[in-house]
């Protein structure tokens, strides 16, 4: 049966030979109409070259700044951790300490938040004002928050503090709430079924459902902080950033090249052990 | 209605407890203590001051300078140009670091790959801003040094999801096209290429969103686009063409999120 099924493919396939094309063209991916490819191209060739031709380089500067450019991937090379070393330290303190105390403020206010923001386990009402505190807190940069949060509380750590807070808000809360949105009805309705209130449902039905996954959030979300620690920084609001700004200023590119290698150290030190707690917890 | 026969129920046993507990118990200790030195050089004066500092920046922050915006378009012209042409330049040199690093098309695993994770790792934890510090530092200040920069931090993310996504390729495509005789670059071309390619247009408008919102504020070291106005503003107390500009940047991010939500739904 195989055999005589196969022949008879063989058979038509040599009779139409013919009509297959000897050559292979692989079909385009997405846009199947020729013309719009044409058009899109055609349109995206105009837009560049009109970007290109608004930028205004002044190559006699590039030119100098090669010359510092090469002691940068000097610095980097050759870091100097000592001569500053009284700068970094604070400077590093205040980062870290700034990382984790708003890593757990943010974490703690984003439960609420998220639990009202989830479709599912929340009144309309709630839900609307959470998301919109979602919204708000996420369409807005750290760096803006910042700026704002400076000119209020003045300079110093504690600006910085109040701003990674309210990103972390916006951050975790709207993932947290997509993840209770998405849990396994039928555990919350065994534990609606035994008459539980609704902070039991919550404890014992959505909890643990969503515990893993934000643990894991928080800890990512430890390691963005601490990144954009580095930068906020740069508008006053406390941390390694403002140390890392100085030194550039000063052209010391040694230093800078120092902050830089110990925040790619710490940015990797966070994301292997993070990976190691997350398999711990799953 | 427990009697000693039936033990109440508990959700965790006592040895799972203890150690929550002591969990807890280090992380409040961890907390206090960083508290403690992170506010050692904060001046409480300032903070309790805030709300009345609030109403009034808010005060003058409002309403905003809307005239203002007829010298924001250029700005704004160059912080999308700056967002594109980063993004591009990023993905340039991305696709080869990404195919260098994923352990199933990469030369050698002992010694390109390391290198490789090395530039992705390098070049994600530094921020565009700090890149773009770097660069006006360098190469002068304007639209080279926000290019470059938003290029650079692109590198790292594009690259990582994208080796990601290359690893987790169909193994069969690629052994069905291996056993056609097909060389190395012609496996790339026809078994990974396909696969990856839908990620790869995904990976790349998701980082066009973000480098669009990044290229707002690199204005505010001198790295060109509408940031230079915002510092400028700033740096005179302008608060409401501050505000304009908050507007304009806040418009803007809406926007490209909506495009970018929009170009991913159609691809995936």
């Amino acid at each position: 049966m195989v055999n005589s099924a196969d022949d008879s493919g063989l058979l038509a396939g040599s009779k139409s030979g013919a009509a297959y094309p000897a050559t292979f063209k692989r079909p385009p991916m997405f846009i199947q109409r020729a013309w719009l490819r044409w058009v899109l191209w055609t349109l995206a060739l105009v837009w560049f070259v009109l970007a290109i031709s608004t930028i205004e380089v002044n190559w006699t500067r590039v030119a100098e700044g090669l010359d510092r450019g090469w002691r940068f991937v000097k610095g980097f090379l050759t870091p100097d951790f000592i001569s500053r070393w009284k700068d970094i330290y604070a400077g590093l303190v205040e980062s870290l300490t700034m990382t984790f105390t708003s890593t757990v403020t943010g974490v703690l206010l984003s439960v609420p938040v998220g639990i009202g923001a989830a479709r599912n386990v929340a009144p309309r009402f709630i839900y609307y004002v959470c998301r919109s505190i979602v919204a708000v807190s996420r369409s807005l940069q750290e760096i803006i928050i910042a700026i704002l949060f400076v000119a209020m509380f003045g300079f110093g750590p504690f600006a910085g503090y109040l701003t990674l807070s309210f990103a972390t808000i916006g951050f975790l809360a709207k993932l947290l709430a997509e993840d209770i949105e998405d849990i396994d009805e039928s555990q919350t309705e065994a534990i609606r079924a035994t008459g539980a209130s609704w902070l039991q449902l919550i404890n014992y039905a959505v909890q643990p459902q969503v515990m893993p996954r934000l643990i894991g959030l928080s800890l990512y979300r430890l390691d963005i902080n601490f990144r954009e620690s580095a930068v906020i920084g740069i508008v006053g609001a406390g941390g390694i950033g403002a140390t890392l700004n100085t030194a550039i200023d000063r052209y010391e590119f040694d230093s800078a090249g120092a902050i830089l290698l110990i925040i790619i150290l710490i940015v990797m030190l966070a994301e292997y052990s993070s990976g190691f707690v997350r398999k711990w917890v799953q | 209605m427990n009697n000693e026969a039936t033990p109440l129920w508990q959700h965790r046993s006592n040895r799972m407890r203890l150690l929550l507990w002591v969990g807890w118990l280090i992380l409040v200790a961890l907390f206090l203590f960083c508290w403690q030195v992170m506010t050692r050089d904060t001046i409480w004066a300032f903070v309790s001051d805030a709300p009345r500092q609030a109403a009034d920046l808010g005060g003058r922050m409002f309403p905003p300078r809307w005239s203002y915006i007829e010298k924001l378009w250029i700005p704004l012209w160059d912080t999308l140009n700056i967002a594109t042409l980063g993004t591009l330049l990023g993905i340039l040199f991305a696709i080869p670091v990404a195919f260098l690093a994923a352990s199933n098309t990469t030369p050698s695993r002992l010694f390109v790959r390391p290198v490789a994770l090395f530039i992705i790792v390098a070049s994600r934890s530094i921020n565009s801003l700090i890149w773009a510090l770097l660069l006006v530092s360098i190469i002068g200040p304007g639209l080279l040094a926000g290019i470059v920069a938003i290029g650079l931090r692109s590198i790292g993310f594009v690259a990582k999801l994208l080796y990601e996504a290359i690893e987790e390729t169909d193994v069969m495509q690629i052994e069905a096209v291996t056993a056609t005789g097909a060389s190395r670059a012609q496996i790339l071309n026809y078994a990974i290429v396909p696969q990856i390619l839908p990620a790869f247009y995904g990976i790349s408008v998701f980082r066009w969103d973000i480098n669009i919102r990044e290229s707002t504020i690199l204005g505010l070291v001198g790295a060109g686009g509408i940031g230079v106005q915002l510092q400028a503003s700033l740096n005179t107390l302008a608060w409401p063409q501050v505000t304009m500009i908050f507007v304009v940047i806040l418009g803007t991010v809406v926007v490209s999120e909506w495009v970018s939500a929009r170009v991913r739904h159609a691809i995936i």
